[in-house]
């Protein structure tokens, strides 16, 4: 049946996310708080986090190649956007956010910036991967739908 | 709303800066069956409790005194530590350091680990400490904190009942099985009954919920195992 086969692709694709390290047992805790009343909350808090987490790389990339740089400016946004990675999961993401920080931190700014693009691609790539995973989710529908008795579905 | 829950429900006042973190702490509370308000700075924060930044509390507070008005009674305070203007640290200080407000147990959290900034927070009054990102289970701890304020402002007995246990678990631990004890604990277990069916009445029966903690965390005897669901 259609949405079984769906079903499976979206559970391989989100242990992908774990085994590769994507995402962490906190974006468990997220969908853990979903519930009948709930249903998208894991959605909508990182729908949140995308949106946030773009402005603030851009702010992050704008300030870093300004003259005079505002140093404190950087590593306060910097602070904002690993608090918030850690938040969802994105376990990658904090990482990068982290090892971007340090360099900043020690003043090695040339290789802050390098560190900062590597971020943004491992952003990006998170973006691309979550926005059809949740999709996908959509598409299949509230579990409750998709548990039908095994007689009743039609062959695969 | 303005229902007057004050005796099923607690009130949780949760402040932090960060939408998302907000979003996060919000689900979480009222999953544990709180009723929550979010706030995104101290100085809300403080605004909503009735009290101002610059002036000293107002002794004829608008509508929205904490004591008098249960729509806007708060039993715990849970704080980022990190804010930009007021910190959590700032706003716990103001809150211990007003009259109407000291009682209110505070909650600090923080995603950084600094052990410096965690004992300031507690010796200044804060209840817990929690490392960012908070889980469920950290919020299981919050319960006691908010059920020993219920209890002072419902009767000023159960107050010193509460501090008679707490000093006769202290000597329960100190020597355990002394005839002495044997009768304090009878004692004891009597009043305590009364307790727990005071907790019964004003704890929310959420199923998921674990009412595990009962009256103080410290408390570990096996009397309990019959009103506490099994802790995580």
């Amino acid at each position: 049946m259609e949405s079984r086969t769906l079903r499976d692709q979206i559970a391989a694709m989100r242990q992908s996310f774990f085994d590769e390290g994507i995402l962490d047992s906190q974006f468990t805790q997220l969908e853990q708080l979903e519930d009948r009343d709930n249903p998208n909350f894991v959605e909508e808090v990182l729908t949140l986090y995308f949106r946030d987490s773009t402005n603030l790389l851009a702010t992050v990339e704008k300030t870093m190649e300004t003259e005079p740089t505002d140093v404190a400016k950087v590593d306060r946004i910097l602070h904002q956007l690993k608090g918030s990675s850690a938040s969802i999961g994105a376990n990658k993401v904090r990482n990068e956010v982290i090892k971007t920080r340090e360099l900043w931190q020690q003043g090695n700014q040339e290789g802050a910036k390098a560190a900062f693009m590597e971020l943004r691609q491992e952003h990006d790539t998170f973006k691309a991967k979550l926005e059809p995973y949740f999709q996908q989710l959509r598409q299949a529908g509230p579990v409750q739908a998709a548990m039908r008795p095994q007689g009743q579905q039609g062959g695969h | 709303m303005g229902m007057a829950a004050a005796d099923s429900q607690f009130h949780v006042l949760a402040v932090d800066d960060s939408i998302i973190d907000r979003k996060l702490i919000e689900r979480l509370l009222k999953t544990s069956s709180y009723q929550v308000t979010t706030v995104d700075s101290g100085s809300k924060a403080l605004e909503f409790l009735g009290l101002h930044e610059d002036d000293t509390t107002n002794p004829n507070p608008p509508s929205v005194s904490p004591n008098n008005h249960h729509e806007v009674e708060v039993n715990l305070v849970i704080t980022d530590y990190c804010m930009p203007g007021m910190t959590g640290y700032d706003l716990l200080k103001k809150i211990k350091e007003s009259s109407s407000l000291k009682n209110i147990p505070v909650v600090i959290m923080s995603s950084e680990n600094v052990p410096s900034r965690i004992s300031r927070c507690l010796e200044e009054g804060a209840e817990e400490f929690f490392l960012k990102p908070v889980r469920l289970s950290d919020l299981n701890k919050l319960r006691p904190h908010m059920m020993k304020t219920k209890l002072k402002d419902q009767n000023p007995k159960q107050e010193k009942l509460e501090k008679q246990e707490k000093l006769e678990i202290q000597q329960e631990k100190a020597d355990f099985n002394s005839p002495k004890e044997q009768e304090q604990e009878e004692q004891q277990h009597h009043q305590e009954q009364q307790l727990q069916q005071q907790q019964q009445q004003s704890s929310n029966s959420n199923k998921r919920k674990a009412l595990e903690e009962g009256l103080s965390p410290e408390r570990t005897r096996p009397r309990y195992n019959d009103i506490a669901t099994v802790a995580l």
